[in-house]
């Protein structure tokens, strides 16, 4: 497994350290759950969520009415870097 | 006694203890004694001014929400959970958010970036988690009652590590609005209490459907503290004796055998029943759990809230950055273990597969809820662990949850209340699950229980 290129593909810089350190942890992890491949799962539907059968059947769709939102005071109030209204990072393009 | 001198010592217990306990990352005077003064002001409420504790994954409005992480150090959640509104609806008074395993990932607490919260029963031995602060702040006599939640077991282990009662709903009985992700289709709010009571008032409370949470489901919740005395003779307990083996302490397996003596002197007819895939949840779960988590957390980039890195030069740069500094081990650990199995090319080796034997897990428990009302096992397979002790092994670790993941992965509810010491005086927790919507059958089986065979001894740190 590489560690190294799983990492950026979730956006996480790591350390030569820290490669040292998930590796044999991550592999013993594949290895633990790889003991599904001695069940026999051949004709069962996947279940996809959590949800109840009860779940399945409670109605989520309502009136289209305009509700009030966050709006973009509160929306910026906890932005690390907010500028005239918006949320403001680093440079995109060099 | 005024709401406001209750709620008073409540907060001087949850400051003083915390030195020692590390239960609270942060304590609400000022909203709880503001709450508590209007409370005192008009007549009864439903929960008159019960001092609870929330997990700090749960979001209080205008109140630090930090998930246990440095990349939520200082956030302020900008509105109330779905269970918080419902509980200060109700007269609840909030004191403060307690100290969990980061975004919830982890069964001691450990991973938390602000220290583990302490067991109050041996201060060197960890409280379980992932809730470990809200066992703590119940077990510790600071609250009757506290919120956290649960994704593989993250309310019962802890409950059941610190000698306190500890449930998890059926999937879809308590709104997820405002909790913060880490698995939705395993996530529920959970509940624990000094006693069952504790536990029925508050899910009576914040049960039930709500429009902000499409997952909820609109099934009418009954009054749990109404049957809780109702006789149990004839109520059937299924046992999977299969389960109750390998990898379990000797002190855990003799209390639990000794508990389901005590339910057949309770008039409960015993039966036999098998899980066959029960020993197969650790695998699935840490497929679908990280897989979910890996998605769910892609959200902490640094740009809307949160911790930024700084002196990055650019806008990928900053993001890399951000989560790397952000970030605890455990969290990135099971973000790039989802990663993988979500990967291409892997996705139907890992994920689909988990998914399938996710099918079977459900399955068990629908033949086995056939011949039973309730299946009893061991919460934890052993007592509260030193500090340290597992923190270096995550197999080890995950191993904690064996017999409480079946219950997420399949969505049905679960309860964990004491059973008696071991012979080192550290609590031992007996688990019941119940069959989807029996929360009131569970919390029957378990005050009668505690009731009848109540856990007498204290810890050590004890304020009651």
């Amino acid at each position: 497994m590489d560690v190294r290129k799983i990492a950026k593909l979730a956006h996480l810089e790591i350390s030569d350290a820290e490669v040292a350190l998930y590796t044999p942890q991550m592999a013993d992890i594949v290895k633990y759950v790889e003991q599904l491949n001695e069940l026999d799962t051949d004709g069962i539907e996947p279940m996809l969520g959590g949800l109840t059968a009860e779940g399945e059947t409670t109605l989520t769709i309502r009136e289209d009415l305009a509700q009030p939102s966050l709006g973009q005071k509160a929306a910026l109030s906890e932005a690390p870097s907010g500028v005239a209204g918006h949320f403001q990072v680093p440079k995109v393009l060099s | 006694m005024s709401i406001v001198s209750n709620t008073e010592k409540a907060l001087d217990n949850a400051e003083r203890l915390n030195g020692e306990l590390n239960a609270f990352l942060s304590i609400e005077r000022e909203h709880a004694l503001g709450r508590a003064a209007e409370l005192d002001a008009v007549a009864g409420s439903k929960l008159n001014g019960l001092a609870v504790a929330v997990k700090d994954n749960i979001c209080t409005k205008g109140m630090r929400t930090s998930c246990g992480s440095h990349i939520l150090n200082d956030y302020k959640a900008h509105y109330d959970a779905t269970a918080i509104k419902r509980l200060n609806d109700a007269g609840a008074v909030m004191v403060g958010k307690t100290n969990m395993d980061e975004f919830a990932m982890g069964s001691s607490n450990e991973t938390s970036a602000f220290g583990p919260a302490k067991n109050p029963w041996d201060v060197t031995r960890v409280p379980g988690g992932s809730s470990g602060g809200s066992a703590v702040a119940v077990a510790s006599g600071v609250v009757r009652a506290a919120l956290g939640s649960e994704t593989g077991g993250s309310v019962r282990q802890p409950a059941s590590l610190c000698g306190i009662v500890g449930f998890k709903p059926t999937y879809g009985r308590i709104s997820r609005y405002g909790l913060v992700a880490f698995a939705s289709s395993l996530d529920n709010i959970g509940i624990f209490g000094q006693t069952t009571r504790d536990v029925a008032d508050v899910l009576g409370v914040i049960a039930g459907r709500d429009p902000l949470d499409s997952t909820s489901a609109d099934v009418p919740v009954p009054d749990y503290a109404a049957t809780l005395d109702n006789d149990i003779a004839g109520k059937t307990i299924g046992v999977p004796r299969a389960l109750l083996g390998e990898g379990l302490d000797e002190d855990v397996s003799e209390k639990v055998l000794a508990s389901i003596d005590n339910f057949e002197k309770l008039g409960a007819k015993i039966v036999d029943i098998e899980l066959p895939y029960a020993k197969y949840g650790i695998a699935v779960y840490y497929i679908i759990a990280t897989a979910e988590a890996s998605s769910n957390l892609a959200r902490f980039d640094g740009v809307r809230y949160g911790f930024r890195a700084e002196d990055a030069p650019g806008l990928r740069e900053m993001y890399f950055k951000t989560r790397e500094e952000g970030f605890g081990a455990e969290v990135k650990r099971r973000i790039m273990l989802g990663t993988y199995v979500l990967s291409s090319g892997y996705y139907d080796a890992y994920y689909s597969k988990a998914q399938k034997v996710r099918a079977l897990v459900k399955r068990d428990y629908a033949t086995a809820f056939e011949k039973c009302d309730a299946i009893l096992t061991p919460t934890s397979p052993s007592v509260a662990f030193k500090l340290g002790e597992k923190s270096d092994d995550p197999i080890s670790m995950y191993l904690n949850d064996i017999y409480t993941v079946s219950a997420n992965l399949a969505g049905v509810p679960a309860i964990s209340v004491p059973c008696g010491l071991s012979s080192e005086g550290l609590p031992i927790g007996v688990q019941l699950v119940g069959n989807f919507w029996s929360e009131d059958v569970l919390l029957n089986l378990a005050s009668k229980y505690e009731t009848a065979f109540p856990l007498e001894a204290k810890p050590s740190i004890y304020v009651g």
